[in-house]
């Protein structure tokens, strides 16, 4: 059995506590990366969302979890609104496998 | 274009023609499996760009009405209803073999009490506003796990099309042009060998023959 953890600022993860989720408060960037290595290392984790203003600042530590079959980490937006980056990163995954952006190209 | 550099021997070319045959094989096999790996990533990527879509929109409303739950109660009395939870979920996770790529599949299992409900909290303190934004939230659970999940495949899916395409780019224009060209040489030289070997024997037969004609007239002379 897995937990689900999700990192963001407090606003956005509170409401997360009551569907069981175990919640990671982060007040910045570099203690969400603290968080999000130890959660990983962990080896308890099978979903860890991330709120979207810290994702964009990890990208690279994300991207080295990428290629693993487990954990899956998943932007989220945040209480500030969605900035699109959620979707920036399938755009990028489609780029990579195809060589082009085959989906997103009429938005 | 390096070359491969063979002895021009028929040993050798049956052997660069067997490697040929094999690559010729393996190239179109890697070939099918990245069109269909292609196929079921754009599948999925498409499934994950509409759940996105609606998992952003509807989050933005959860957010939207905890702010308001928290105006209209107090930010403390939210933390307070929420700090405690009754229930945990956890996933199960199953993996899944995809065109030889390992991917998982998450299952929730909420355990707790009031599982059903999904509240947490008494109702005496805390605001209706909290209760709308939990259900929606509740209700966002299962899209958001599953867009986990598809998100997981898609990059997992990526890094496998990328290999792919890397190998049978490789087949297609580095390895198969060098053995054809490799073949191509020993031929050719065997060719030239055997153009040589033929003038060659031409060559003795006429002096064998313009030998055994001097011989002949010597020999009428001598009578």
């Amino acid at each position: 059995m897995y937990k689900i953890g999700i990192i963001g600022e407090r606003d956005s993860v509170l409401g997360f506590m009551a569907l069981g989720f175990s919640v990671h408060e982060a007040q910045n960037a570099s203690e969400a990366e603290n968080i999000l290595h130890s959660l990983v290392k962990s080896g308890e984790y099978a979903v860890i969302y991330v709120v979207e203003n810290y994702a964009s600042e990890l990208e690279d530590e994300i991207a080295k979890y990428k290629d693993l079959p487990l954990p899956a980490i998943t932007v989220i937006p945040g209480v500030m609104g969605s900035s699109g980056y959620g979707m920036a990163n399938i755009k990028t995954a489609v780029e990579r496998a195809v060589g082009a952006d085959i989906i997103f190209k009429d938005n | 274009m390096a070359e491969i550099r063979v002895n021009p021997t028929r040993m050798e070319l049956k052997k660069l023609q067997a490697r040929y045959t094999t690559a010729r094989r393996g190239h179109k096999l890697l070939k099918d499996k990245r069109d269909e790996l292609m196929k079921r990533f754009l599948d999925v990527v498409r499934e994950d760009k509409l759940l996105r879509e609606r998992v952003e929109v509807s989050l933005g409303r959860v957010y939207k009405s905890f702010s308001v739950a928290g105006a209209v109660g107090s930010p403390k009395m939210l933390q307070e209803a929420l700090i405690c939870p009754k229930k945990e979920g956890s996933l199960d996770v199953t993996y899944k073999n995809l065109m030889s790529v390992t991917v998982p599949e998450f299952k929730m299992e909420i355990v707790g009490d009031n599982v059903a409900e999904g509240f947490n909290y008494g109702l005496a303190f805390t605001s209706g506003e909290l209760d709308a934004s939990l259900r929606e939230l509740n209700s966002l659970l299962e899209d958001m796990i599953r867009m986990a999940e598809l998100e997981k495949t898609a990059q997992l899916l990526a890094e496998e099309i990328e290999k792919t395409r890397r190998r049978v780019n490789a087949l297609e224009y580095i390895m198969m042009p060098q053995y054809l060209a490799a073949i191509k040489t020993i031929k050719m030289k065997l060719d030239e060998n055997d153009r040589g070997n033929t003038t060659r024997l031409m060559k003795v037969k006429d002096m064998m023959l313009k030998a055994q004609l001097e011989q002949k007239q010597y020999t009428d002379e001598e009578e």
